[in-house]
């Protein structure tokens, strides 16, 4: 078991370098002078040259990756172009109400998937299973930036149910949830099925129906526990799409957290601020698929054996 | 289901590509006193802040769309059906090596990497087809690998390496066709992908840029008038949603059809 865990964390340490050298590049990818595009046409050469000896742009480029990895190892990401601030410290700031948001989001999904899928798969080949799938079908299409404004229209505005934007009260984390999480909703749904479709067709299942046990408990009691270990490593790839999905989502509903701070960094050209909420964000979605192998490693005896 | 995704796709393209043609108002043309008019007999989907046709300016969209999608939809799967198959068909450190390359890849959530390529290289249309390649061609090279390595093995192909086929005539002649039909469904599903995320970078104000129509720039634009004129949200919204749910249909039903074990 160890092992297995011990190879498992060793084999992310490359693919988090890749991800920081990715990331390091970010800004040498900016055409022309990085210093003169964070700071506009207008600004002094010598202002240009100040910024750009801050940034560490006028080392060799060695020397500034090197100095990039020293300095996020001891998780300080530089400063922010536009405030001063340390960038870290600033993400930091930003993390509670992103995952707020995402565990939100997560947490509607699975209220709504789970029960989609049960009945789709129960009433396998009917109209129920028909409207189920194509409902799910529906809400992997309908985009988050269009669902997320309609909401906001009909509950905010029109009923005056809840509130169009900020975050607060849990009033307010309602209709950003629901629209970050219609899409992964879609997604579990149909997980939720197939899986269930195929361990009511075990042989355990069977037996227990042979053995008097009524269809309902068969599924509850039975197949539906085994039926949910996939949807483990679903949920988990998915969480890297609601992390992507939360950008836009928080821009809509000015949610103050780190996708929104985000796409307000590259609107003022704050590279250091978009590299640091680039690198976090895919920083944590490897660490949540590591964490979900080694959950899955702790379930599944036969991954860990492998 | 294949049937209702395919006449959507094949509407939406004939819709588009003959929209000059079909419709009597031009996407540029400008009604100033009637701006933000509700939909009418003549402009069906109403007006827009600038009193431009929406319903022209929605077909128009549909063209920037479909071809955003197939530009990367036809260059990721190039590139990820080249990568993936000299990656399956060599092994060793070659495979080992693009591995490597994909992991990091895929340690970017969605369009994370996408966002993050766009925002440094600028706003255009070039850049998301650029950025949406990067991070697409991936997922179509770990199909193609997964194929190429059981493909590689099949006793027709060690019998043309046996009667002397060179190693590209193997690839391409044998192994690479019999990775053609979950490449097939992957890129129809990969076709709402792209003309999602093109949306979603627009709506961020970092695809296309106005005055050229596009869904997700004009869902972002009617924002400011959802109360006053939430038509200039709605249409495009819709069109948008029913394009990708076309596609997502489609993929759907050729997944069913091209794969025995679900039938």
């Amino acid at each position: 078991m160890l092992r297995y865990f011990v190879r498992r964390v060793l084999l992310t340490v490359p693919v988090l370098l890749g991800v920081a050298t990715l990331v390091f590049s970010l800004i040498h990818l900016v055409p022309g002078d990085p210093a003169q595009a964070m700071m506009g046409d207008g600004a002094s050469p010598q202002d240009v040259a100040e910024l750009r000896a801050k940034l560490g742009l006028d080392q060799p480029l060695l020397a500034q990756y090197v100095s990039f990895l020293r300095h996020a190892v001891t998780g300080d990401l530089g400063v922010s172009f536009r405030t001063g601030q340390p960038v870290t410290l600033m993400i930091v700031e930003r993390i509670p109400a992103t995952a707020e948001l995402a565990v939100a989001a997560m947490l509607v999904a699975v209220m709504l998937a789970i029960p989609l899928g049960v009945v789709a798969a129960v009433w396998r080949g009917t109209a129920i299973d028909y409207g189920a799938m194509t409902f799910a079908l529906a809400g992997v299409s309908i985009p988050n930036f269009w669902l997320g404004p309609l909401l906001a229209i009909v509950f905010a505005v029109e009923l005056g149910w809840l509130p169009v934007s900020g975050r607060g009260t849990l009033a307010h984390l309602v209709l950003p949830a629901i629209s970050l999480g219609l899409a992964l909703a879609a997604i579990l749904a149909r997980m939720t099925r197939a899986s269930l479709l195929d361990e009511l067709n075990e042989l355990y299942v069977r037996a227990a129906r042979a053995r008097g046990v009524s269809n309902a408990a068969s599924i509850t009691r039975h197949a539906l526990g085994n039926s949910l270990v996939p949807l483990l490593t679903i949920i988990a790839l998915q969480f890297g799409a609601v992390l992507t999905g939360a950008v836009i989502t928080e821009t809509i509903f000015a949610w103050p957290g780190i996708g929104r701070l985000l796409i307000q960094s590259i609107g003022f050209r704050d590279y250091p601020m978009v590299q640091g909420c680039i690198l976090l964000i895919a920083v944590t979605y490897v660490s949540v698929n590591l964490i979900t192998d080694l959950m899955y490693g702790f379930i599944d005896p036969r991954i860990r054996l492998e | 289901m294949t049937r209702s995704g395919a006449i959507i796709v094949a509407i939406v393209v004939v819709a588009a590509l003959t929209a000059p043609w079909l419709l009597p108002w031009d996407a540029a043309t400008q009604d100033l006193p009637n701006r933000l008019q509700g939909p009418t007999w003549q402009h069906w989907f109403g007006l827009d802040e600038l009193g431009r046709d929406i319903l022209a300016r929605v077909l128009l969209g549909a063209r920037v769309s479909l071809m955003v999608g197939s530009v990367v939809v036809g260059v990721s799967s190039i590139l990820g059906m080249a990568i993936g198959g000299v990656s399956g068909y060599y092994g060793g450190w070659i495979d080992q090596s693009i591995g490597r390359v994909m992991d990091v890849l895929m340690a970017f959530p969605g369009m994370l990497l996408a966002i993050a390529l766009v925002a440094v290289l600028g706003p255009s249309l070039v850049n998301v087809v650029l950025a949406l390649a990067v991070i697409g061609w991936v997922g179509y090279a770990r199909l193609v690998r997964g194929q190429v390595l059981r493909a590689r093995e099949f006793e027709y192909v060690t019998a043309a390496k046996a009667l002397g086929a060179g190693t590209a005539r193997v690839l391409m002649r044998h192994v690479l066709p019999t990775a053609l039909p979950p490449l097939l469904v992957q890129a129809t599903l990969g076709m709402a992908g792209a003309i999602l995320s093109e949306a979603a970078l627009s709506f961020l104000g970092l695809g296309v840029q106005p005055p050229t129509p596009s869904w997700g720039t004009m869902i972002n634009g009617g924002r400011v008038h959802l109360l006053d004129a939430p038509h200039l949200t709605i249409f495009p919204g819709l069109f948008l949603a029913i394009v990708v749910l076309g596609f997502n249909f489609l993929g759907d039903g050729l997944r069913d059809a091209l794969d025995p074990h679900r039938k």
